[in-house]
């Protein structure tokens, strides 16, 4: 407190700052607090708002859980060996966050769509992507696998690898030195992954909007009530969505500082 | 040495490449309950050294014999081969009772079974106050007793130390440098020490290697290598130096006595007990008669052996014990010096350096 207005460039600095605060905290503000309480309720109330909130959950749900069973190994390879090309995969798992997310959508539906091999192979076990639920999961997976697998392997960096030496010459496998060691070493890192990701997910728009318009996501529910019936229908939605994420994300913050992370 | 003794070990031309290290054609021979000690300056390879006989790095050729079975396809969790770091690494996650714990908890032992093993140990290193409490609130030495606790729970047919001391401050590694003996006396593991510190080589070391540039430069006992260094690098990296053994007696003048077995000489020091004690050989005078000045202490001896070492000659004088000085070739033709010659010998108190044991 003491250093605040220490000197003139700390006052600039500030004033500099405070623009950008204000810029980031105002519109959400305003968004929030345009619709009354009793309006909020009764937009969460809409089956079709509920849905959409409770589908973007779950989907986003489920595509973390998929990160989570498969990211993870991956995050530990990252850490620990090297391997050829092991740049060229550190690479393509950043890429998600400078591809633009509707160019992501189109990248999937080369893959996935209803005439692509594999989005055929799918469709014979049952599973359609395009227009229907699961694309909703792989869009935000695509989106969002980053957060996840980059945390993790963070996590992994930081457990010294000798801890699982000692475990392995007091009588631990491979795996049992991996669940015993480095993974609850790495938890807290793996878990703010895991919630970054989940969060990023819930908020994905364009990569979902190219696969799946309907059934609707959140923020697609959002889009299309503004371009359809205008501002005023779109807000209280927007401002219920903003809310859930900040409530979930205080929660994060305030766990993982108790936890010592963050 | 009988090489298919239970715990005995043998190194046979191992060959590790871990691209910027590399060990070739290394061999090593530890007998049955030995205290083994690697000697070597930072950065000779002494860690991964040990690492690749635990287990934990390919080896790329070679034979590691435990008991005279080979190990070398053995994962390190089936090697029975205890580790301690330098710098303990403990489970942060864990207590240090369950630290303690781990290798018994694995083999899914009975929760009374660990309890009694886990108290038992942390008795006999002094930590039983500690159990509770977790590895970070400890203090360095406190750490490496627990790290040694979780290391021996599992009864290690073979235990590997890689600078155990070094990180500790000076007071704390003699206090542990002594429970590391008293240990070993206790439970006979056969056990590799590796240290760049001489004092703490001799004294724990039934025998001592030095290690240079990944190989074994020499080996033997700790008054071998240090009275007759087999390189020049030996003789550099640990000084010639006469070393003994022996009881600190009571104080005169302010002078401690050192009662070796056939001889007492007068020493400075403030230790008491069983200590070492080191001379370098060019402190070491030799005359025809007695000197009776500030040098304490002045003994007559025979000469056993004369021997050229570069620009330096080595006299070995028997008093017994043997003392080896060294002199120039000018004074040895003054004196006339030939071995079976008797000669005086005389050396400052203050020469002496004492260290723990």
């Amino acid at each position: 407190m003491r250093a605040l207005f220490a000197n003139k460039m700390h006052v600039i600095f500030l004033a500099l700052g405070a623009l950008l605060v204000f810029f980031l905290a105002w519109p959400l503000f305003k968004t929030v607090t345009a619709s009354s309480p009793a309006l909020l309720w009764e937009t969460l109330l809409e089956v079709e708002v509920r849905n959409a909130i409770l589908r973007t959950f779950y989907a986003s749900f489920l595509a973390t859980t998929i990160a989570f069973v498969l990211g993870v190994p991956l995050a530990y390879m990252l850490a620990r060996t090297e391997f050829p090309g092991q740049e060229l995969v550190q690479g393509l798992i950043d890429l998600p966050i400078v591809v633009p997310h509707s160019a992501a959508g189109i990248a999937l539906l080369m893959v996935f769509g209803r005439r692509m091999w594999l989005g055929r192979l799918f469709e014979r076990v049952g599973i359609r992507f395009v227009s229907n639920f699961p694309g909703i999961v792989i869009a935000m997976l695509f989106v969002s696998l980053s957060f996840l697998v980059n945390a993790a392997r963070e996590g992994f960096e930081a457990v010294d690898p000798r801890l699982e030496r000692v475990a392995r010459t007091l009588g631990a496998s491979p795996w049992q030195a991996f669940w015993r060691v480095s993974f609850p070493l790495a938890w807290h890192s793996i878990l703010s992954g895991l919630i970054l990701m989940w969060a990023r997910g819930l908020s994905e728009f364009g990569a979902v909007v190219i696969l799946v318009y309907h059934p609707m996501v959140a923020p697609v529910l959002i889009y299309e009530r503004f371009e359809s019936f205008g501002l005023d229908y779109a807000r209280p939605v927007a401002a219920l969505l903003i809310l859930i994420c900040l409530a979930v994300f205080v929660l994060l913050r305030l766990t993982a500082r108790k936890r010592g992370v963050v | 040495m009988n090489i298919l003794a239970q715990n005995a070990l043998v190194v046979q031309e191992l060959a590790v490449n871990l691209g910027d290290f590399y060990l070739q054609d290394f061999n090593l021979a530890v007998a049955e309950g030995e205290y083994y000690v690697i000697l070597g300056p930072t950065g000779a390879g002494k860690t991964v050294l040990l690492e690749s006989i635990a287990g934990l790095h390919p080896v790329e050729g070679g034979r590691i014999l435990l008991a005279g079975a080979n190990l070398v396809a053995v994962p390190p969790e089936q090697r029975g081969i205890g580790f301690v770091y330098q710098d303990y690494m403990l489970f942060p996650h864990l207590s240090v009772a369950q630290n303690i714990a781990f290798g018994l908890t694995l083999r899914g032992e009975p929760k009374s079974v660990i309890a009694e093993r886990v108290a038992e140990l942390a008795q006999l290193l002094g930590i039983a106050a500690l159990l509770h409490r977790a590895p970070r609130t400890l203090s360095g030495g406190e750490q490496q007793r627990a790290a040694l606790a979780r290391a021996l729970i599992v009864k290690p047919r073979l235990l590997l130390l890689d600078e155990p001391l070094s990180a500790l401050d000076p007071e704390t590694s003699l206090s542990l440098q002594r429970e590391l003996a008293r240990l070993h006396r206790e439970l006979g593991t056969t056990t590799i020490h590796v240290t760049h510190d001489f004092e703490e080589a001799v004294a724990l070391g039934d025998r001592i290697a030095v290690l240079n540039e990944g190989r074994l430069v020499q080996v033997g006992a700790p008054e071998e290598i240090f009275r007759r260094p087999a390189t020049e690098f030996v003789a550099r990296f640990v000084g010639a130096r006469n070393i003994f053994t022996g009881e600190l007696q009571h104080l005169d003048n302010g002078y401690s006595h050192l009662q070796l077995p056939a001889l007492e000489i007068a020493v400075l020091t403030e230790l008491t007990g069983r200590v070492h004690a080191s001379l370098r050989p060019e402190d070491i005078v030799l005359s025809e008669e007695p000197l009776h000045s500030s040098a304490r202490n002045c003994f007559r001896g025979r000469i056993v052996e004369i021997a050229e070492r570069g620009m330096h000659i080595a006299v070995t004088v028997s008093l017994p014990p043997e003392f080896t000085c060294v002199i120039t070739r000018r004074s040895l033709e003054e004196l006339g010096l030939h071995v079976g010659r008797e000669i005086y010998l005389s050396f400052k108190a203050s020469a002496v350096h004492i260290f723990g044991g």
